[in-house]
């Protein structure tokens, strides 16, 4: 398996969209150069626009082009895109219902050095909340340019977050990506473990240990958190019984809570959410952080004990009724 | 040139924002009736545009950045002939397409969802950019209010737009002097207002904007300048053409009562 950072591919993607499609038009906010806009902006100068440390006005203008018939990108870091400019997603974006797709980079706390201000850990949770926002964590560098791809037809908001280190490669090319269609990589029966970004090959390397052990666990890919893809998710926990989620994000809001609101409105089966537990990050090498904050395989294979264990409880429970 | 025909139309304007907001019991006069003749400046004489055909591709557009005055949008809008008067009187109703701020894509001739202050100028730059991409002529215009200025996406917005050149938008500041908590320059001043947008890049014209002449004028000179965006700062007078309205804050964000609406409709049928 090899390590490839998603942005590179979404570069790649935009550039060749560019090319695909005139009416394609690229925002940077100063840090092209780390999102990867600079492909494009290389090839097609003309439908590019710098607008500079000011992304407020970044979301503004997008807004004007889309709802001037232009399909618009706009990309910075996730803090910035999805904190700073929230009021200006929702009043123009959002609800006017128009085809700005905000593509966030140096989500999570695999950011790394640049500490806390830079790990974004609530952006999914901030495009979640928004209606006619759709929300996409792409699992790798494949799904990141498919998802460009697939978000450039698609007709309305978008957010899709990526990382910034290179994560393992998981998905083939010829594997379909479809927004809001969630992927079964692993059959399983014992538990599902739900990932999403790059958690998801987190949970196929959980899902090793755990068959080492003899239980078999089922992974799926949740690439896209919104609209959550609830049919493979409770056909899956209707077999299994319990469900852990991993994401690199606070596991208030985002997919351990949208997997959690469909859980409990349907039969409610036990589940473990794996993810940053209401807390900022730090300063320190990407690996060191995904081991103190409790995102590593070792994580999800201690979640999916006691998942199972409560689902044995409550089975046991059931009986002596 | 004779204004009898605008100065007509903004008394029609005028009893429809007493009128609507009444009906609704709530919603912003004082700023509808300070914006009256830009409004109807724009939309009855300048700009181009055809409520026959909203989404005609080459129309001038215009972005209500203070979303707030909606009363007076919706009155040009509905007298221009882009949805029936008698639904004037549904704003703010339950299923209404008169939201109490405007709401893209229920109205026709809403160009942007609006409300949130601020923001206005930087659609207003998406719009321009997108006109220069599909290189047509037509213009983006913007109303801004003077309060709305102490946000600070104003001024990431002015710097883009002069930065790229965008000499196709023209922005009022409807500088009715004015905000919820009393006058700009006491809430949060924004003066030297002038040298502000003069430093930014912009070019600059002040005018008073209850003048009909004198905004046909700026439009038109805003239309000629090139290479720079221009903005007018129009002096206004915030709940103009009703006495007791006047230079009131009160009358903001809160309509007439029973008594007030009749004096206000009677001072509309003689004034200007």
């Amino acid at each position: 398996m090899k390590n490839v950072a998603q942005r590179a591919y979404f570069g790649k993607a935009l550039a060749d969209l560019g090319g695909k499609d005139a009416e394609i038009v690229v925002l940077d906010a100063d840090l092209g150069s780390s999102t990867k806009t600079s492909d494009f902006a290389k090839s097609y100068p003309e439908r590019f626009f710098q607008c500079g440390i000011a992304e407020q006005n970044m979301i503004g203008t997008a807004a004007g082009l889309a709802v001037s018939g232009k399909k618009v990108f706009a990309s910075t870091f996730a803090v910035f895109a999805t904190g700073r400019c929230w009021d200006q997603i929702r009043q123009s974006v959002a609800y006017p219902d128009l085809n700005v797709k905000i593509v966030a980079t140096h989500c999570g706390i695999s950011v790394g050095g640049d500490g806390a201000s830079h790990q974004a850990l609530e952006d999914v949770s901030l495009m979640r909340s928004l209606p006619n926002m759709t929300v996409i964590c792409p699992a790798d560098a494949n799904e990141a340019y498919k998802a460009t791809m697939a978000m450039a037809e698609h007709d309305g908001p978008c957010y899709m977050r990526m990382g910034r280190a290179d994560f393992p490669v998981i998905t083939g090319e010829e594997d379909v990506f479809i927004i809001g269609k969630a992927t079964v990589l692993k059959k399983g029966k014992d538990v599902t473990l739900v990932g999403s970004g790059q958690m998801v090959s987190v949970c196929l390397e959980a899902a090793e240990m755990l068959k080492e052990d003899g239980v078999s666990a089922e992974v799926i890919n949740m690439s896209t958190v919104k609209p959550l893809d609830a049919d493979t998710l409770l056909e899956s926990a209707d077999r299994t019984r319990c469900v852990v989620t991993a994401e690199e994000h606070s596991i208030i809001g985002g997919l351990g809570s949208a997997v959690a609101e469909c859980l409990s409105e349907n039969d409610n089966q036990p589940l473990s959410r794996v993810g940053v537990r209401d807390s900022f990050g730090e300063s320190g090498e990407p690996e060191e952080l995904m081991i103190k904050y409790g995102l590593t395989k070792e994580d999800i294979v201690f979640a999916a004990r006691k998942v199972i264990d409560r689902k044995r409880k409550k089975k046991g429970f059931l009986w002596r009724k | 040139m004779d204004f009898d025909f605008l100065k007509e139309r903004a008394r029609t304007i005028r009893r429809h924002v007493i009128d609507m907001t009444c009906a609704a019991g709530s919603g912003h006069p004082g700023g509808s009736l300070s914006a009256t003749e830009i409004l109807c400046t724009l939309y009855f004489h300048v700009m181009k545009h055809d409520p026959e055909a909203p989404q005609w591709k080459k129309r001038d557009r215009f972005v209500l950045s203070k979303g707030h005055v909606a009363p007076g949008l919706y009155a040009v809008l509905a007298e221009s002939g882009y949805f029936p008067v008698e639904e004037l009187r549904t704003l703010r109703e339950l299923g209404s397409r008169l939201q109490g701020h405007p709401s893209y894509g229920k109205l026709p001739g809403i160009e942007m969802s609006t409300g949130s202050l601020g923001q206005g100028i930087s659609i207003a730059n998406g719009m321009a950019l997108a006109a220069k991409l599909d290189s047509s002529d037509h213009r983006i215009y913007c109303l801004c209010g003077d309060g709305e200025l102490q946000s600070g996406q104003n001024w990431e917005a002015a710097m883009l737009a002069a930065h790229y050149k965008l000499d196709n938008i023209t922005v009022f500041v409807d500088r009715n002097k004015l905000q919820i908590m009393g006058d700009t320059e006491d809430v949060l001043s924004i003066e030297p207002l002038a040298d502000k947008w003069t430093a930014f890049g912009w070019n600059v014209l002040e005018i008073d904007g209850h003048d009909f002449a004198a905004i046909i004028k700026a439009c038109e000179d805003a239309k000629r300048f090139r290479g720079r965006p221009t903005v007018v700062i129009a002096n206004t007078v915030k709940g103009r053409g009703v006495s007791f309205m006047e230079n009131n804050a009160d009358f903001h964000g809160k309509c007439c009562n029973p008594e007030q609406k009749e004096k206000a409709m009677c001072e509309l049928e003689e004034c200007l």
